[in-house]
């Protein structure tokens, strides 16, 4: 649960990381994800980043619903 | 805003609701676990894109709706004890305990600030070496690893004077307690996706398997609900229930391990009393003896007088999603959010506060 | 002088005068305040607008403004969402012991500013010293009077099923450059709050049409708080589409990260005008002509339907409605 958005890492400085989203900048732990890189996308969840944003499976699913909304049509 | 607007296409979701309308023939009963899916349920108005056969009940999922009164009483009577700073997330401070709020405390000049994360908390022991701090750690499984964290980080720095009262509670275990319970007929769950990130997929697999319900991990867009509700729809005609990952960008069925890994490093299981359910088994979080210093409940003792239940306050009934808060009546009549009866409605996340800002009725 | 404020001159002897006279009035200075007489003495005739606000902002200073800013075109603006012209303030300002003189100098700057802008003289004024404690470092008060023309007749009753509902520009940056500046929230942006005065603007309005119905300025509790107003004292129906709604990237972004809706959060240099459906394009134009009014746009329309209520049709369809503010705009974690 729980509010978590997904920021962008713009930079990294030992255990934290200097995030953005839409132009809003925050410091963020990133003891969680250790293995963020920069441009990496990450979960924000109060002041953590608590996982990686998986790109390719975010295009996937849109793809998956861009075929839904053409399949659901025909029909 | 990249992995949010993408979410919320129009088009995209008119196909979903199409496809589900198409899809479902029975009446089915689904259980949005988590606060922040049945706000976003609502502020996206989600009930009205699918068709009637899916009925939606909220659970218990809000950290503030279910942290026990006394509990509560305990957090507002160490407000008041001298020298004690309280940090809480902004959730927690209107709720009615038995007999004030901490916002009363505040007014009645205790020291109560509200933080975005235990990091100010952290901070503001820093900066009052005079005062003890003391955060109060609500939250489920999202928010207990940034708690360790944070804990961890106090003793790295040497600060002495930063407590946590360990209120967290855990996910798959009160989703147990509720199946068991039998008090509501459920055919699926729709499961909290950042509660997920940290646990993965794995702990649910007991759902399915024990009491043939499916459980599709969601995240918080309008389409990551709405593609949940497909999935859970699919498996329910199908007569398949299992676990899936509506919300892959999200969430690995592993899960995240290093969080676990320091939530485990701070916190044992232990039981935990749920407002509205009562106690349940091996589902909170206490500080591990060898971080007791930090135990706000350790270093701290405050006389309580004995809990008590607002009259009529119906609760408990829709934490556990036996009723929704159309069935209760004091709702919007009595119980608004400017005069709230019970935690439901003061919080922000809760089902009835919820209900009421988006002007929920029977059809809507 | 020192270089901060002692109870001494809240006392009314010659720290207060010296305060008065080096701190206020060379940068405020017009005939009748100059006077320094009890009252100050003016002429009007016709119909007059009169409105008083507290302003007690934390923090005093923040991107775009200050308590000073803040405390002039709260008051104009007061007077401007009636059709008012305004013309003179009264300030009345209450300084915490200790204040910086340096701080209290550039407020004064920010008020010089802020009342040349809008055109309006402050002519009467007053300050106390609490202390230390007992302020939270200082809190103004500001009432204003304005004249009323007779053609004009605008009141929060007036809305008409059929009228079309205009927001002047984005929502949600005032509140959200407040925020970012709270101890914890600990997020920058560039995002500066849209303090500003609204009476040209308004009297552009006034110039274009005379079929202008209701007036407001979304404040605190925000564009929905605004709108329920609206709907409860014409006791008519209004529905507003959140696709037509402006709201900058920065502050859905913020509100994201805080759990907040922009429908609920302050904006101070916005408005809310409710008019006639055939004037609606013309005022428009002319809105977007003004500095704050280049956003406009047309976000809705006023119905006999549900009495009382706001109702959004979200942009993903369905419609819902949209409460008043309960309670306070609080951070969530869930």
């Amino acid at each position: 649960m729980c509010l978590a958005v997904p920021v962008k890492i713009v930079s990294i400085d030992g255990d934290e990381a200097e995030t953005e989203i839409a132009g809003v900048r925050r410091r963020v732990s990133i003891v969680f994800t250790p293995e963020a890189k920069v441009g990496d996308y990450v979960l924000l969840h109060t002041g953590y980043a608590i996982g990686i944003v998986d790109e390719v499976e975010a295009e996937e699913t849109l793809k998956l619903l861009e075929e839904i909304a053409s399949l659901s049509e025909v029909h | 805003m990249k992995f949010i607007d993408e979410y919320q296409d129009s088009k995209l979701a008119r196909g979903l609701a199409r496809k589900i309308a198409q899809r479902s023939t029975k009446t089915i009963r689904l259980m949005e676990f988590c606060g922040g899916h049945t706000h976003a349920i609502l502020r996206y108005g989600i009930r009205q894109l699918v068709p009637r056969t899916v009925e939606m009940k909220s659970g218990p999922g809000c950290p503030v709706c279910v942290t026990a009164t006394a509990d509560l009483d305990k957090a507002i009577a160490l407000a008041h004890l001298p020298n004690v700073i309280i940090t809480t997330f902004g959730d927690m401070i209107r709720v009615p305990g038995s007999y004030s709020s901490l916002q009363k405390a505040k007014a009645e000049g205790a020291d109560v600030r509200i933080v975005y994360s235990t990091i100010d908390a952290v901070e503001i022991a820093k900066a009052n070496p005079g005062k003890s701090v003391i955060f109060i750690g609500i939250g489920f499984e999202t928010t207990a690893p940034t708690i360790a964290a944070s804990l961890l980080r106090a003793q790295q720095e040497k600060i002495e004077n930063f407590y946590v009262l360990s209120l967290n509670k855990l996910t798959p275990p009160v989703m147990k307690a509720l199946l068991d319970s039998g008090e509501v007929k459920l055919d699926g769950i729709v499961c909290p996706g950042h509660v997920s990130v940290i646990i993965g997929s794995h702990p649910y697999e007991f759902i399915p398997r024990d009491y043939g319900v499916g459980c599709v991990i969601s995240g918080f867009e309008p389409l990551d609900i709405l593609l949940c509700i497909d999935k859970l729809v699919e498996q329910i005609e199908k007569g398949k229930p299992k676990v899936e990952i509506a919300y892959l960008r999200g969430v690995k069925p592993e899960g995240n391990r290093k969080a676990r890994q320091l939530m485990d490093s701070v916190f044992e299981i232990d039981e935990a009393n749920w407002r509205g359910i009562g106690i349940v088994p091996q589902s909170g979080l206490r500080i591990r003896r060898k971080y007791e210093r930090f135990d706000a409940d350790k270093a701290f003792s405050v006389s309580l007088k004995p809990p008590r239940e607002p009259k009529g306050c119906r609760c408990g009934d829709v934490i556990r999603g036996s009723a929704t808060p159309l069935e209760c009546k004091l709702f919007r009549k009595v119980c608004t959010p400017e005069s709230p009866v019970g935690p439901c409605m003061v919080s922000s996340e809760g089902a009835c506060a919820a209900y009421y800002q988006y002007g929920a009725t029977e059809d809507s | 002088m020192d270089d901060s404020i002692l109870l001494a001159h809240g006392s009314g002897g010659k720290l207060s005068h010296e305060l008065v006279e080096k701190k206020f009035l060379p940068f405020l200075a017009n005939p009748a305040l100059s006077k320094l007489d009890d009252s100050a003495i003016f002429e009007a005739s016709g119909r007059l607008a009169f409105t008083t606000d507290g302003y007690v902002v934390n923090p005093i200073f923040f991107p775009g403004g200050d308590i000073g800013k803040l405390a002039i075109c709260g008051t104009v603006n007061d007077l401007a969402m009636n059709g008012a012209r305004p013309l003179y303030l009264s300030l009345a300002a209450i300084i915490e012991e200790g204040f910086l003189l340096s701080d209290l100098e550039r407020i004064v700057q920010s008020i010089k500013k802020a009342a040349e802008e809008a055109e309006v003289s402050i002519i009467a004024g007053d300050t106390k010293v609490v202390n230390r404690g007992q302020a939270d470092k200082l809190f103004i008060t500001t009432s204003g009077v304005g004249i009323i023309s007779p053609a004009v007749d605008i009141s929060g009753a007036n809305a008409r099923a059929g009228d079309k509902v205009l927001l002047s520009g984005t929502i949600g940056d005032h509140g959200i450059a407040i925020m970012s500046q709270r101890e914890g929230l600990k997020f920058s942006m560039t995002l500066k709050s849209d303090c500003a005065p609204l009476n040209k603007l308004v009297s552009q309005m006034l110039e274009v049409s005379s079929r202008i119905h209701c007036m407001r300025d979304p404040t605190r509790g925000g564009l929905a708080t605004t709108l329920n107003e609206l709907a409860r004292q014409s006791k008519v129906g209004i529905v507003v589409e959140e696709a037509k709604i402006p709201v900058k990237e920065e502050v859905k972004a913020a509100c994201e990260l805080l759990g907040l809706d922009p429908l609920y959060v302050a904006n101070e240099g916005k408005l809310v005008a409710i008019l006639d459906p055939a004037d609606a394009h013309k005022i428009l134009a002319r809105m977007r002509k003004n500095r704050y009014g280049r956003g406009a746009a047309i976000i809705g329309e006023v119905t006999k339907e549900h009495p009382g209520k706001v109702v959004m049709k979200t942009k993903l369809g369905p419609s819902r409605i949209v409460d008043m503010l309960s309670g306070e705009l609080l951070p969530r974690i869930c």
